[in-house]
């Protein structure tokens, strides 16, 4: 029976991959954390998952490579194997190599992709003996010489002493099942069943097996095929194989020798492959048709099991709702009409409701695209002798699948003009009086209907006296021009341009900056960037967004409702007279735990009548907006939901203070609240203060100039 | 952009006709996506006070316009009685809320007359042409230049942070009637 | 009317590749990703023979195997395992468990129908 397996393997791919990307990230915590186990079971399962299938499906390189990625795991998951930098780097090697060879498969390429070497390396590293090595090397096991004396025409003899384990049975074994399958192998020409150990009557146990057997088996197989009808319980039981040769007419009868003891296995196991007929072709051509595609992520799409859910939940609701309504249809009464009424509403809402999910199936969280930055970062950082650390934060950000792919050239050159230019060598950055470690920050969260995607490091910064000197050589710039900074930075985006001292390996020539932002408005986005001498650079992408489910807190200020992203929330809580006071005559703020958050009138922003004034009737919530706390004042916070954002561009405009709309429970319209617009809006509106120092910024050392501190008064940027 | 739709032989164009006040009004009807009754409207922050808020036309968020108050007209009630036209302009969709919504009718080229000379008040832009039927004038809205009008005030109310509607008055059919003209559109 | 055979693994695609050899061959096939899901899968019926992987998340399948013979309705039910372990303590531990025999990875459809044929009557 021929089986098309091939569907499987795309399939196969897939999870390969995620399980090759497992074993990266578990790597990370390896380096990090060490050797816990529960980390190395993770990589060893990954790892094992990839062997198994890479087999199935006739990958033998693959699935050679992976054995022996597995047998250093499995030392290491001993404990007869130190955990050493050099190993780990030796493992990331062994992984990038994994991804390689899956590749090569997947585009029908055979070969090892040059892994050899580095194969060998890893199983000497696990120092296996000669024997392990082989079994992991993948010679194929020679199969056993024939007895002497089969060809000579005449079949085998075989005579089997077969007495099962009494418990046989409590392994869902049937004794006579064996007997069946060794019958299929010849003509069993003997069976005499051993009834010695069966008990009177009453002490019979029916889950106990009392018998044995005496067998008699004519054959030419040899007599491993024998000895694997009894694999299964070979170790429980009593076999005893005797073989001789069929006695040829008119031929003597050939002395029967006894073979060797029955005994353990060996370490791998029975050769079960060896008599199947020629391994399934099935698999073999099908990776010659393949044709070389270079399956960009386009085909398939790995979707979180519970938007799935949710998605059959709402098909059952319609479902509910229809029949209602077909219901209602054959009574036609008065009642029955308010009953289909409601009905259609209901079905309107949750068809509605089933669209935007669906469309939501394509948005992806951009940690997906996040975490192979690690390993950029990690490469580039040792190729260059910097030590950096990557910093990650607004991992579960949805994106649109296909913009995420696009953003991931932009932000790589990003990282690699920050990690060239920007961060200094350790010994430049002692003598700065920074600490050695460079920080790279990579951040990704919602403002005002858009994603901003951040690229911050506390590096050297732009020098702008230098771009400027840069814009005068190459003619871009009049020497007497006085250049304003946006001017400046327009020249950092012409093809071309650089002021790097060298010109390095790893970011190029001319850094590509205006390739970046050539991208970044092939995606109707917009790039900004913002620097310090001295402390650092931020780049900003800002991408429209297509769709995004939000966790908000439902909120009522007056007779409106508002929604409030949950990520910006920290918390809420009835302020005490106490914890009120003003600062400098303008500036209310409140009391947390000996910390003074600023207070900010959300009615006085959004132009509603609230119900109350006097913070101690209402409610205070804290949120986060930009690495400075804000405590917002509401009537009531009325309660959570998942609500899907309409953009209100669409058809009207941007709304400061307001990052989009959705459709509450009740088919009104309900705001959502741009935490970060609220509070530029309520910093513009509020007469400056005096009081230069503030909350942290969230961008590492910067200085307040550029940040959105409310207490410094300035609009963020 | 296109001027008239062609839909006869005799360039006959059909138009929505509607009431704001004493006056009646029309546009396209090739630009009416649909009408709605009383919706529950969501106001928007800082918005002109001609911009209503926004409602939920099946999911989609769809800012709603007094016509009234963008002409400069008193503001009325917003009750039951109600009645929101939804356009479809330049892929936005829009809500204009009037008073009443009364007939579609057929205009023919011939019917309609050139804006008239309305005063320094009005913004003629806005007005295509006064048409003629059954002894009534119906002031022809060029619905795109009110919404673009709209924009353009919107976002000077809103940098401003001040309140203003957008225009003195609403176009008058009356002195219409003191100066024919004619022309084609 | 035709027998129904659990696979329990955690990769679907060696799920799918042995539930569609198995299907092929007339058998009936449910599925389930780990031991915890084998268990809930077989709730209320019974089947006439378990595969299952070793190595899962949640529930291994030693774990899932000791609670499979625990119940009433399949104690006598062959489990087979699928290993790749060149180690025996694995397997060992299975067999004690009550695991009737494996198979071992790589295999083919046809030495999945080769060895469903030595334990089901």
């Amino acid at each position: 029976m021929e089986l098309d397996i091939s569907r499987f393997r795309a399939a196969f791919f897939e999870e390969a991959l995620e399980n090759a990307a497992v074993i990266e990230s578990s790597l990370f915590e390896l380096e990090k954390a060490g050797g816990d186990p529960e980390t190395l079971n993770q990589i060893f399962r990954a790892a094992h998952s990839i062997k198994g299938g890479s087999g199935t499906f006739g990958m033998d390189e693959l699935a050679h490579f992976t054995h022996g990625l597995e047998s250093v795991l499995d030392r290491l998951r001993e404990g007869t194997m130190p955990l050493t930098p050099a190993l780990v780097g030796l493992l990331f090697q062994g992984c990038d190599a994994l991804k390689c060879l899956l590749q090569a498969a997947r585009n029908g390429e055979a070969g090892d992709a040059g892994t050899g070497p580095l194969l060998a390396e890893l199983l000497s590293a696990a120092s296996l003996t000669p024997a392990e090595r082989l079994s992991a090397g993948g010679a194929p096991e020679s199969p056993d010489a024939p007895p002497a004396g089969s060809a000579a025409g005449g079949r085998l003899i075989y005579r089997i002493r077969f007495v099962p384990d009494p418990k046989v049975f409590e392994r869902g074994l049937d004794p006579v099942l064996l007997l069946r399958d060794l019958a299929s192998l010849g003509d069993l020409t003997r069976r005499e069943l051993d009834l010695g150990s069966l008990p009177g009557l009453s002490d019979l146990n029916a889950e106990v097996c009392y018998l044995g057997w005496q067998l008699e088996l004519a054959t030419d197989k040899p007599e491993r095929d024998v000895r694997d009808v009894f694999s299964f319980v070979e170790d429980t039981s009593k076999i005893e194989i005797s073989v001789g040769l069929e006695p040829a007419p008119g031929a003597a009868i050939g002395a029967p020798h006894t073979p060797p003891e029955v005994g353990a296995s060996s370490a791998e196991g029975w050769p079960q492959r060896a008599d199947a007929a020629a391994p399934d072709p099935a698999p073999a051509a099908a990776a010659l048709e393949r044709p070389a595609a270079r399956a960009k992520g386009g085909a398939t799409l790995r979707v979180a099991v519970d938007k799935l859910d949710q998605l059959v939940n709402l098909v059952g609701e319609l479902v509910i709702a229809q029949s209602v309504i077909s219901q209602a249809l054959e009574d036609l009464s008065l009642d029955s009409l308010s009953r289909m009424r409601d009905a259609v509403i209901e079905m309107e809402r949750h068809t509605r409701d089933l669209q935007e999910r669906v469309l939501s199936v394509r948005m992806v969280p951009i940690g997906s695209v996040f975490s192979r930055f690690q390993r950029l970062v990690r490469d580039l950082g040792e190729a260059c002798n910097k030590r950096i650390v990557l910093e990650l934060s607004g991992e579960e950000t949805e994106l649109d699948k296909g913009i995420i792919e696009q953003i991931v050239d932009p932000i790589t050159h990003l990282i690699r003009n920050a990690i060239d230019h920007g961060l200094e060598p350790p010994e430049e950055r002692s003598r700065c009086g920074k600490p050695e470690v460079g920080r790279l920050l990579l951040t990704a969260f919602h403002q005002g209907g858009n994603v901003v995607i951040e690229v911050s490091d506390d590096g050297r910064g732009i020098n702008w006296q230098r771009v400027r000197e840069k814009g005068v050589a190459q003619g871009l710039l009049q020497p007497d021009e006085i250049a304003t900074e946006e001017r400046l930075q327009e020249l950092l985006f012409a093809p071309g341009f650089s002021t790097a001292a060298a010109v390095t390996d790893i970011s190029g020539r001319g850094v590509g900056m205006d390739v970046v932002r050539r991208n970044v408005d092939a995606l109707s986005g917009a790039l900004t960037l913002s620097s310090e001498l001295g402390k650092g650079t931020r780049v900003r992408i800002r991408l429209p967004l297509t769709l995004a489910i939000v966790d908000g807190l439902t909120l009522r200020i007056g007779d409106r409702a508002f929604v409030l992203p949950l990520l910006s929330v920290l918390e809420s809580f009835r302020p005490v007279p106490e914890q009120l006071k003003t600062i400098l005559g303008s500036g209310e703020v409140v009391r947390v735990r000996g910390e003074p958050i600023v207070l900010v009138r959300l009615y006085q922003v959004l132009g509603v009548v609230p119900e109350h004034v006097d913070p101690c009737q209402a409610l205070v919530v804290i949120v986060e907006a930009a690495g400075s706390k804000l405590g917002f004042l509401v009537d009531e916070i009325v309660g959570q939901a998942q609500v899907v954002v309409k953009s209100l561009e669409t058809n009207y405009r941007k709304v400061d203070g307001i990052m989009g709309a959705t459709i509450l429970g009740d088919g009104k319209v309900g705001l959502i609240l741009d935490v970060e617009g609220v509070a530029r809006k309520s910093a513009y509106d509020r007469p400056r203060t005096l009081d230069p120092g503030g909350p942290e910024q969230r961008w590492p050392g910067a200085s307040g100039a550029r940040g959105l501190n409310p207490a410094v008064g300035h609009a963020g940027a | 952009m296109r001027e008239l739709d062609v839909t006869q032989a005799a360039n006959v164009t059909q138009y929505l006709t509607f009431q704001l006040g004493s006056e009646e009004y029309g546009i396209e009807i090739l630009r009416v996506q649909e009408i709605k009754g009383h919706t529950p409207i969501t106001p928007i922050p800082n918005a002109p006070p001609f911009i209503k808020g926004v409602m939920n036309l099946r999911g989609a968020v769809v800012p709603v316009l007094s016509l009234r108050e963008t002409f400069g007209m008193p503001a009325i009630e917003y009750g039951k009685f109600s009645v929101i036209i939804v356009t479809a302009i330049h892929d936005k969709v829009v809500g204009l809320l009037v008073d009443a919504v009364s007939e579609v009718i057929d205009l023919a080229v011939a019917d309609i007359d050139l804006a008239p000379e309305l005063g320094a008040r009005v913004d003629t832009s806005m007005v295509r042409g006064m048409g003629r039927a059954d002894d009534k004038f119906i002031i022809l809205l060029a619905i795109d230049r009110v919404l673009s009008g709209v924009d353009r005030a919107a976002e000077v109310s809103l940098t401003n942070g001040a309140e203003k509607s957008m225009h003195g008055a609403a176009p008058d059919s009356r002195a219409a009637r003191e100066t024919p003209g004619r022309v084609g559109i | 009317m035709s027998k129904t055979i659990l696979i329990v693994d955690d990769s679907p695609s060696m799920r799918g590749m042995v539930s569609a050899t198995l299907a092929g061959a007339g058998f009936s096939v449910i599925e389930g990703a780990n031991g915890q899901e084998g268990l809930d899968r077989l709730q209320g019926k019974k089947v006439e023979l378990i595969i299952t992987d070793l190595n899962m998340p949640i529930m291994d399948g030693i774990q899932f195997i000791t609670k499979v013979r625990a119940q009433r309705e399949h104690k006598f039910t062959p489990i087979l395992m699928l290993t790749t372990e060149s180690q025996d303590t694995k397997k060992q531990a299975a067999k004690a468990a009550g695991a009737t025999g494996w198979l071992t990875k790589p295999f083919n459809a046809q030495q999945v129908l080769q060895t469903i044929a030595k334990v089901l009557p």
